[in-house]
């Protein structure tokens, strides 16, 4: 039996990790909805738990995600993660091929080096020694990168990164040691022995053998207490997602989703953080006001330490830019609506009680212009221009006074009161008979498409409306040969993925050039309703630095979809601000 | 009692004095754009659950400084948060995060 003392931080420290991981997995998947948890059943013995694990192979050791948005980045995370794996792994078939026995106890293959020094009867000895000095090699580099980021992240083309924790510091060092700690302690054994290759008996025969034989003690337990040391505080800081993430993939292939509710599944979500600090650079209101407090990477800190408070959580424009580049990809905006339901008054029924809708005509389209289009009524007028010269049979729905859509309640958490709107605005849909509904707000469209459950009735936005009117020929467009840039609004961009059906249009109608930040990237104009603290200074410099963005083409006025984009950006916008319906009418 | 044909009004005399400070403090800490308000109207104009009753933001601040929370709570709920208000305000009042911090000040300390 080979031991030493020097097992006994790594094995106290794997004994713990394991311990609570397993308590917090079994808490989590305990106190999941019903519903998930029939998903779950339903799942787990099929090709999902397969394609899970395809998944967790891709994201958990090869991290795809982060390469295909920072190649430096993702190589980083690879070595770490997929090196350390393959450590184990080749570590473990060693140790068992020259012990011929299956059951190992865990420190063993951990320590291999150190207990035994002949290994001639492990078939391709050599090879198992060059491949475990090259992956180490591989992870140091890696080391070496994730030193560099913390003292120079600008090398990896981040401005900022995440603002730490002691807990986390504390973490991040004890994993830094680790490597490093193992190479001495393995060159100093290969010193002494000459049991290592080309990284390990290289510096072994530089270290020299009185030198070595001075370090191998000190040098292994080194490497066990920083092993020990970063299990224990793994559940405790940022690095639970490395354990939560596996969950979280598999959870996802079985459909659950999160949905408007904060529970176990967000829970999973919000422990799957990495605190990379990708939503930092990403987030308008920290690029363009300065604002670096509210990021997801810090809300979720805040609600893991219970620390979270309603300033912070409100603002956030849920414009879903780092929802976009989350390498996890945590559904960021629903987390954070749920969230905000907890800082809200849910307050008695039937606050809209004096809305009696009654509508008695019937039409096969029903126009809802929306709130924010009756503050643009150019928007409004052009459609209808449109609906006449097409001659289309519509209603207008909300011509005289308008029903809220819901969805700005439903962002500011206040989910009840949504639902009341929702209900009397579905009744005035439905009563009207219309097969198709056309909506000029983005706003309005996503929350007719997620929540208003319209069976039999088609909910588009009119660009789509607009495009299908010009491939029917009911509407015929001419070239005006002038240069346009198109602004994604967030709803319509990220929140309902319409990005071709206005390209296609504007592609008909003008010289479409492109900007910086095009479709998923698109910026926030900077006036959406789902912030609800930003100060009117703080909206206007993240509406200037989008106007900038898109000017970069010198274009003769910038298009957009969306009444409230249409107003915030004229505000700064030297050029023309025109809705994609108005350029539609004109031509 | 005879009737005169008239009555004599309750009194309608406010005092400031009465008025419960921790709900202005409470607002003004967490919605500090109440105080640059100066009562134009125009979120009235354009309010949506306006053109349905008469409900109207720039009664409710009044409403407040004076101290009449009893009207302010029967009204609050009418609003619909849709934002036009914010949109149409020359102060840039943030009137939607105003309604909801009225809320929870009338919640916490009325």
């Amino acid at each position: 039996m080979h031991y030493d003392n020097f097992v006994l931080p790594f094995s106290i420290g794997l004994f713990t990790l394991i311990v609570i991981v397993i308590y917090k997995f079994s808490l989590w998947i305990k106190n999941l909805p019903q519903t998930d948890k029939q998903l779950i059943k339903k799942g787990l013995f099929t090709f999902k738990t397969l394609e899970a694990i395809k998944e967790i192979i891709l994201e958990s050791l090869f991290h795809r995600r982060i390469f295909k948005r920072n190649p430096l980045l993702g190589y980083m995370h690879c070595t770490l993660a997929l090196g350390w794996f393959l450590l184990i792994l080749v570590g473990n078939l060693e140790s068992r091929l020259h012990s011929g026995s299956e059951i190992n106890l865990p420190f063993y293959p951990i320590f291999f080096k150190f207990f035994v020094h002949d290994r001639s009867n492990i078939p391709f000895s050599k090879f198992f020694t060059f491949a475990m000095d090259f992956i180490l090699l591989f992870v140091l580099s890696g080391v070496l990168l994730a030193m560099t980021k913390r003292f120079y992240s600008k090398f990896f083309g981040m401005k900022k990164t995440t603002k730490m924790k002691l807990y986390d510091k504390l973490a991040l060092t004890s994993l830094w040691f680790i490597f490093p700690f193992r190479l001495i302690a393995e060159s100093s054994t290969s010193g002494i022995h000459h049991t290592g290759s080309f990284l390990t008996d290289g510096l072994g025969s530089l270290l020299g053998e009185s030198l070595s034989s001075y370090l191998v003690y000190p040098a292994w337990w080194a490497y066990s207490l920083s092993l020990g040391l970063f299990f224990i505080s793994v559940p405790f800081s940022r690095y639970m997602h490395i354990p939560t993430e596996i969950l979280l993939i598999s959870l996802r292939k079985y459909g659950i989703r999160q949905n408007n509710n904060y529970n176990s599944f967000s829970e999973i979500a919000v422990n799957s953080c990495p605190r990379c600090g990708m939503c930092i650079d990403i987030c308008q209101l920290s690029s363009s006001a300065n604002i670096n407090n509210i990021q997801s990477v810090y809300i979720f800190r805040a609600i893991r330490e219970g620390t979270l408070n309603e300033e912070i959580l409100k603002n956030c424009l849920l414009c879903g830019r780092c929802q976009e580049f989350c390498p996890v990809g945590i559904e960021i905006n629903n987390i954070r609506i749920s969230k905000r339901k907890e800082f809200v008054i849910q307050n008695n029924k039937n606050s809209f009680s004096y809305l009696n809708p009654v509508n008695s005509q019937k039409a096969d389209y029903i126009y809802f212009a929306g709130c924010m289009t009756h503050l643009t009524p150019k928007i409004k007028n052009a459609m209808i221009s449109i609906f006449d010269k097409a001659k289309i049979n519509y209603i207008f729905m909300d011509k005289d006074a308008s029903i809220c859509c819901g969805r700005p309640l439903k962002m500011a958490g206040l989910e009840e009161k949504a639902n009341e709107l929702v209900k009397k605005n579905k009744d005035i849909i439905c009563n009207s008979g219309a097969k198709t509904l056309i909506t000029s707000c983005p706003i309005c469209y996503k929350i007719f498409k997620e929540n208003y459950n319209l069976e039999n009735i088609k909910v588009v936005h009119h660009t789509e409306f607009l495009l299908s009117l010009v491939k029917e020929d009911k509407i015929k467009l001419n070239h005006s040969g002038k240069k346009y840039v198109y602004h994604d609004p967030c709803e319509l961009g990220r929140g309902s993925e319409i990005y071709e059906q206005p390209r296609e249009l504007l592609k008909m109608l003008s010289d479409l050039v492109i900007s910086n930040n095009e479709k998923q990237d698109s910026l926030c104009c900077g006036g959406c309703l789902g912030n609800l603290n930003i100060e009117e200074i703080e909206r206007n410099l993240i509406t200037n630095d989008v106007v900038d963005v898109l000017m970069v083409n010198n274009p003769e006025a910038i298009i957009t979809a969306c009444p409230l984009c249409k107003k915030t950006l004229n505000k700064s916008s030297k050029v023309e601000v025109l809705d994609i319906a108005e350029i539609v009418d004109k031509s | 009692m005879i009737d005169f044909g008239y009555q004599i009004n309750t009194d309608r005399q406010i005092d400031y004095d009465n008025n419960n400070k921790d709900i202005i403090n409470y607002i003004i800490k967490f919605e500090p754009t109440f105080k640059i308000c100066i009562a134009c109207g125009t979120c009235t104009a354009t309010c949506s659950a306006g053109n349905f009753t008469d409900f109207n933001i720039r009664k409710l601040i009044t409403l407040i400084k004076r101290g009449e929370y009893d009207e302010v709570k029967k009204d609050i709920d009418k609003c619909m948060l849709c934002g036009k208000c914010y949109l149409a305000c020359p102060r840039a009042v943030n009137t939607r995060n105003l309604i909801l911090t009225i809320q929870k000040a009338l919640e916490k300390y009325n």
